[in-house]
């Protein structure tokens, strides 16, 4: 360990780094900063910099708001954007008490936590998300909202702004040590992919963090900007953060085995069977927006119902077909997440979720078929469908009734979390919309 | 680090290659003029000179660089079994010798202990190859003049790899020797490192880490086959 900050301490002298940012994430999944001076940075290691947690969402206590940022030297890494001037660099904290212990508030630590419990029992997490965001003229919500282009999926379209931003963004990623697997137009007008490449899932949530300030800060360069709001459009479909994932035990994958019709283990059932079981209760975590629900309606690439199958497109859990002589590829995608949520949090639930089923030997039920979007009501009940939460209130409901949400997550951030959402809730639903007055002025 | 004095020039593959896979860098001189010539601003860090082949010139070299004002050393010789009698009364021209044909691990051993004696220093403090050159002093990377920003277990990876260019390891032996402990990656971590480095090397020199199928990566080209 020390040797990793001696080598920050000389990197920061060599590269004469002028300012470090500790970078650290609310329970709401929002990026914050504190900047130190180089001459600040040992005493930030051995014992972390004080700050008041009491502004900051999740994190205020009634007792007591002084914590402790501890920067976690392995994470250094210098910030390419402005070159010119300072050279500044990195780092990801852990948030703990004045006693040294962790803080229940701290997202990254809930992930540790739920890491190592899986890694206790020989599995390391891997996740690969697809991110998914818009590009738009502008961000002031007062004026409407103009997309870019309106290309549609895989669109090559020529010398466009978009495509040069989303370049920059890569160069900017890989520069960053972030790999990036592909990337492409979507399906709507502006809409953007860019997919990573796997990773373990402590790293993964530190990269997603990156990944959007990147994102958004060349958009910023380029004049527009940049959205990870999971429906900007009506009509059109949303962003979303399918995340592939799998277990691994060694140098094995562990949802892989051969001679299965589907190429998986008994460990990738259960696992799947886990996460299928636990789905409602974590949904408020994994769409955490009012406008996350907007987004999870038919038609649209989006899960409604909780559902798992091989290639079809509309079900919560979906298992790509696994490459010949690619038994390490073996994994299953996830589709409900959305890039506003968590990452910290969203993993710790998703691991939670399987590893239960895991514990529990649960078995999986057979695959949908039949894609969900083309069936009726009654249908649909009758192949045992479960629909999931349609709105952030019942998505609220599911998870304050998820003992397993609730011991993922610590009773503070658990508890926390339902209070400040449930106000947002009250909030969305205190107003009055245009489709109210569009709807029932004219006639009523 | 300096590099070490090789006579003749070339000199023997086998010698070449044992240094090479060590890191240590290394010149070979044929002629006793370019000993001065070619000697670097620090001096030499030690030499390898073999008698095996041609007992004589060998033994010139030898008496020439210890009577200079301030002798070469550390000085290892490597001599034949026929040619121990040849040690007699040359006591003062070397500090150790090794048998031709040696074994890698013992010339490696001569040589860190006579480097470490005469504080030359036991590891060179630079790596070089092609374009990239890690400081291990200061823990810089770069490409030409370009840094490269790693982060610190990336830096140890590329290090490692550096270090023994053309040698293939395993996942296993790159995450028990690089890392040392579990990551929350385990064995896989490997893998997520090297795309990271592979990264930011960029295109044109991401090919500098190669991987092995079913094995696991070398650093660079295999120079003597692999």
């Amino acid at each position: 360990m020390e040797r990793q900050q001696d080598y920050v301490l000389r990197t920061v002298e060599e590269r004469g780094v002028r300012l470090i940012r500790l970078w650290f994430t609310d329970v709401l999944g929002q990026l914050k900063s504190v900047a130190i001076s180089p001459a600040e940075l040992e005493n930030a290691f051995e014992e972390g910099m004080h700050f008041d947690g009491s502004a900051i969402d999740g994190f205020s206590r009634v007792q007591e708001s002084d914590v402790l940022a501890k920067p976690e030297a392995n994470t250094f890494e210098l910030l390419p954007w402005d070159r010119t001037e300072d050279v500044s660099a990195r780092m990801f904290c852990d948030i703990l008490n004045h006693d040294g212990t962790p803080f229940e508030g701290d997202p990254r630590q809930v992930l540790k936590r739920n890491l190592d419990k899986a890694h206790d029992k020989g599995f390391s997490f891997m996740c690969a998300p697809e991110m998914e965001f818009f590009y738009f003229q502008s961000g002031d919500p007062s004026t409407e909202l103009k997309p870019l282009d309106s290309g549609s999926y895989f669109d090559l379209t020529t010398a466009d702004v978009a495509s040069d931003l989303r370049k920059r963004t890569i160069h900017m990623l890989e520069a960053m040590g972030i790999p990036v697997e592909y990337s492409f137009h979507e399906d709507a007008p502006s809409q953007h992919e860019i997919d990573l490449r796997y990773s373990d899932a402590l790293s993964m949530a530190d990269n997603i963090m990156t990944f959007r300030l990147v994102v958004r800060e060349i958009a910023l360069e380029g004049g527009v900007y940049a959205t990870f709001m999971p429906k900007p459009l009506a009509g059109v479909q949303g962003s979303g953060m399918h995340t592939h994932l799998s277990l691994f035990e060694g140098d094995t994958n562990a949802f892989y085995e051969a001679g299965d019709p589907y190429d998986l283990s008994k460990v990738a059932y259960s696992f799947i069977a886990g996460v299928l079981e636990h789905a409602p209760g974590m949904t408020a975590i994994t769409n955490q927006l009012v406008n996350s629900y907007k987004r999870m309606v038919a038609g649209h690439e989006a899960p409604t119902h909780i559902t798992w199958a091989r290639n079809n497109r509309s079900a919560l859990v979906r298992v790509p077909i696994t490459k010949q002589g690619k038994e390490s590829s073996t994994r299953i995608e996830y589709r409900a997440p959305d890039p506003a949520c968590n990452p910290y949090l969203a993993f710790s639930l998703i691991l939670a979720a399987g590893m239960s089923g895991i514990d529990q030997g649960l078995e999986l039920p057979p695959e949908a078929r039949t894609n969900v979007f083309e069936l009726t009501a009654e249908e649909r009940a009758a192949e045992g469908m479960r629909l999931l939460p349609q709105s952030l209130s019942e998505a609220l409901e599911a998870m304050e009734q998820s003992e397993l949400v609730a011991e993922a997550l610590g009773e503070h951030i658990f508890e926390w979390f339902l209070r400040n959402k449930r106000s947002e809730w009250f909030d969305y639903k205190s107003q009055v919309t245009q489709f109210e007055l569009d709807r029932y002025l004219p006639n009523i | 680090m300096e590099p070490l004095l090789l006579y003749p020039d070339p000199p023997p593959p086998e010698l070449a290659q044992a240094l090479d896979l060590n890191g240590y860098p290394w010149k070979a001189v044929n002629d006793e003029r370019d000993i001065t010539r070619e000697e670097p601003i620090d001096g030499w860090a030690g030499a390898i000179v073999c008698a095996d082949t041609d007992p004589e010139g060998a033994f010139a070299v030898c008496r020439a660089v210890r009577k200079r004002d301030l002798p070469l050393e550390p000085l290892l010789v490597l001599v034949s079994g026929a040619q121990l009698g040849d040690l007699e009364l040359r006591e003062d021209l070397f500090d150790d010798f090794c048998l031709a044909p040696f074994h890698p691990r013992e010339l490696e051993a001569r040589l860190k202990h006579l480097l470490w004696r005469t504080g030359r220093g036991t590891r060179p403090e630079l790596i070089e190859y092609g374009d990239l050159m890690l400081n291990l002093e200061t823990y810089q990377a770069a490409i030409g003049d370009e840094p490269l920003d790693l982060t610190y277990m990336e830096y140890e990876l590329l290090k490692f790899l550096a270090s023994h260019p053309g040698k293939v390891f395993t996942r296993e032996t790159l995450l028990s020797r690089v890392w040392g402990y579990e990551y929350y990656g385990g064995a896989r971590t490997v893998d997520v490192h090297v795309r990271r480095l592979r990264s930011k090397l960029g295109e044109e020199h991401a090919s500098l880490i190669q991987t092995v199928r079913s094995v696991g990566y070398r650093f660079g080209q295999s120079r003597w086959g692999s």
